[in-house]
């Protein structure tokens, strides 16, 4: 009979290698999946994890898309990964995401023939602090009436969804567009665009932005006050209390940090890879960031390498529903069944297994 | 006798089958929540019954096959969080939405190639001369036998959890698995079966969805209603009756601005679209604060793992 025996502390080789180890098995229970499907397993693997980097016919294109798809998905991440060791679930960063594109699209569009560059910074800010609004939503029902913030953040994701089919069937439409729905390519307007910023390597401002919140995110949990005050927060909540942490004044911190690199995700992918304000224009990537943070184990430096993973695995997942005609949707269930073998795993940082006779309890 | 274009006794009508998938969701979840566990998987669950019930439904040419087989599907999603948060102790939060995510993929995946067919028709239960009665009739004894079952199952759980020895046991384990444990209760058991009811239930109302209320596969079709469905056990305090009650705010909510849609009012259709959303924010709001106190009610253990070290 198994037997779980708590550790004392939770073991460092394993904290390190459970991620790797979740990764394996959900490459296993993957190929079954795929195996299933009809196709050839280790194939599928092979499309998903090798073809986009090493392939000599696809590498070229699918390289770049790396540094596209991590961006946002680390900006995110980074920011959930602070809430989520405070023990404060904000779930809702697709709409906070949104949001941010909105607001930075609606500053940009409401200023639209003004060729300076200074237009792209106020974007910038404007995303910010979409991103930021939709969030404290959340985060002040929580402190105000103790409402929960897991149901509130999500529920929001479908009203922002509603105001983006709003936004570009009615407000923010091309009006040189034909009628159709959508907004003017922001990423073709000079004063606006996020473009490329080294050829051929995908990097662009979001990308930066990413890099340095993972740094900056780096020195708050290590250095920091703060930072001390979200872990404590999280482990030992009564302790947290007695030494003056103020869980409002943390709550709102938390969630409006993540609100804001959410919506600053939203306007760099607005100006740049998206384009434009369209009903589509949300891909999920507030969802999969959710995986990307659990993956990183919630440390800013694992977040970087989880988030360039799961973009490989979204370029992957294109380029095996292209290939091998895999449905794109398996992708997703893959994802999701990553986040479940991590969490799993995840007990043998702080649990021994141990094999026991059966007695009576 | 219509009002602004809607006929009020069609309305309530519609009302009753609207909530009928939340509705079956919450109250799955109350159980489950009265164990102690939080799933926040119910909209994955969901939208596995769903498709599952679809597509057993088109195999079996018979609806009530497809309700079986959304219950099932619901179901063995649910063992699934069970087993990882039960055994394997992972953090009820993360591996809940972990469920959402993952039935979300799963189901549009299973469901390729389903889209754009029509599925068994629910039959009407044939209440004979109650149906015939005039606005009650249309109201009440007209609907297909789900939606009587949906309260039949309510009221079960109402009188299982009031007046029974497995009721008592079940909400023991959910205000202290210590305690519970300590009488030699099997906390780690119970839970699971409170587990795979709240799946099966969930699944159940998902196949409602793709079943009845919509009736036809289309990606993401349950469109964050396990979502509201938690945020209705909230709202019912936990009560069964209150789920009813709650459901059919909602349902009514729901209707009210399908009906607005169609008869072309004056308020653009993505601000009516999101108005059930937000008004279930607002009675979150209004129920979790000031006299509300919702949280009062909430059990003791709710979301704590079970890990017996003695």
């Amino acid at each position: 009979m198994l037997r779980l025996e708590k550790r004392p502390s939770p073991s460092r080789t394993w904290a390190w290698a459970t991620p790797v180890l979740a990764v394996v098995l959900t490459m296993i229970a993957g190929g079954i999946m795929f195996a299933a499907l009809g196709k050839d397993p280790v194939e599928a693997i092979r499309t998903i994890f090798w073809d986009p980097l090493f392939n000599p016919q696809f590498a070229s294109y699918s390289r770049p898309q790396l540094l596209v798809k991590a961006g946002p998905l680390i900006l995110i991440a980074v920011g959930l990964s602070l809430g989520f060791r405070a023990g404060i679930w904000n779930i809702g960063a697709e709409g906070q995401y949104i949001m941010g594109a909105i607001f930075a699209a609606g500053v940009g569009l409401a200023l639209y023939p003004v060729e300076t560059r200074w237009v792209f910074p106020l974007m910038v800010v404007a995303g910010i602090f979409g991103g930021w609004l939709w969030a404290m939503i959340p985060a002040v029902l929580k402190t105000r009436f103790n409402t929960n913030e897991i149901l509130v953040s999500l529920l929001l994701v479908y009203v922002a969804q509603n105001i983006l089919a709003s936004m570009s069937l009615g407000l923010l439409r091309n009006p040189e567009g034909g009628g159709f729905p959508g907004s003017r390519n922001l990423s073709q307007i000079p004063a606006m665009a996020n473009p490329e910023l080294i050829a051929g390597t995908g990097m662009h401002w979001g990308v930066v932005a990413a890099f340095v919140v993972v740094i900056a995110a780096y020195v708050l949990l290590q250095r920091h006050i703060l930072g001390y005050h979200i872990k404590l927060a999280g482990q030992a909540p009564r302790a947290a209390r007695f030494a003056g942490v103020n869980p409002t004044r943390l709550t709102v911190l938390c969630m409006g940090i993540s609100g804001a690199l959410a919506g600053m995700a939203g306007m760099f992918e607005v100006t740049g890879p998206a384009g434009q304000i369209s009903i589509d224009f949300n891909t999920g990537y507030g969802f999969t960031a959710i995986i990307v943070a659990f993956l990183g184990r919630l440390n800013p430096i694992g977040i970087l390498l989880a988030g360039l993973l799961m973009a490989l695995t979204y370029i992957g997942g294109e380029l095996a529903s292209f290939m091998l005609s895999l449905p794109s949707a398996a992708i997703q269930a893959f994802q999701g069944m990553l986040l479940f073998f991590l969490l799993a795993v995840d007990l043998l940082t702080n649990y021994r297994i141990r094999l026991k006779k059966r007695e009576i309890a | 006798m219509d009002i602004g274009g809607i006929n009020p006794a069609i309305l309530i009508a519609s009302l009753m089958v609207a909530s009928v998938p939340i509705m079956l969701a919450a109250i799955g979840e109350l159980v489950v929540e009265k164990a102690g566990v939080l799933n926040l998987g119910v909209e994955g669950m969901m939208i596995i019954g769903a498709i599952c019930g679809f597509v057993l439904a088109v195999y079996s040419g018979s609806a009530v096959m497809g309700f079986v087989g959304g219950a099932l599907g619901g179901a063995v999603l649910s063992l699934v969080f069970g087993l990882l948060t039960q055994f394997m102790l992972t953090n009820q939060v993360a591996t809940g939405l972990a469920l959402t995510l993952f039935g979300q993929g799963l189901s549009s995946m299973i469901g390729q190639g389903y889209n754009g067919i029509k599925p068994p028709a629910t039959t009407a239960l044939p209440l004979g001369p109650l149906a015939e009665i005039p606005v009650l009739g249309t109201i009440l004894f007209r609907h297909d036998w789900m939606v009587y079952t949906s309260i039949l199952i309510i009221a079960a759980v109402w009188a299982v959890l009031k007046y029974t020895r497995t009721g008592l046991i079940l909400r023991a384990v959910g205000e202290s698995h210590d305690a519970a444990h300590a009488l030699g209760y099997k906390v780690v058991r119970i839970r699971i079966f409170a587990i795979l009811f709240g799946g099966a239930m969930a699944g159940l109302g998902g196949a409602y969805v793709s079943l009845v209320r919509v009736p036809q596969w289309t990606d993401g079709i349950t469109a964050g209603a396990g979502w509201i469905a938690l945020a209705i056990v909230v709202f019912a305090s936990w009560r069964p009756w209150r789920v009813l009650i709650g459901a059919y705010l909602f349902g009514g909510i729901t209707v009210l601005q399908l009906n607005l849609q169609a008869a072309g009012a004056a308020i653009p259709v993505e601000y009516l679209s999101m108005s059930p959303y937000l008004i279930t924010i607002l009675v979150l709001v209004i129920m979790s604060s000031g006299r509300g106190k919702a949280a009062l009610n909430a059990p003791a253990a709710l979301g704590q793992n079970f890990h017996a070290s003695r």
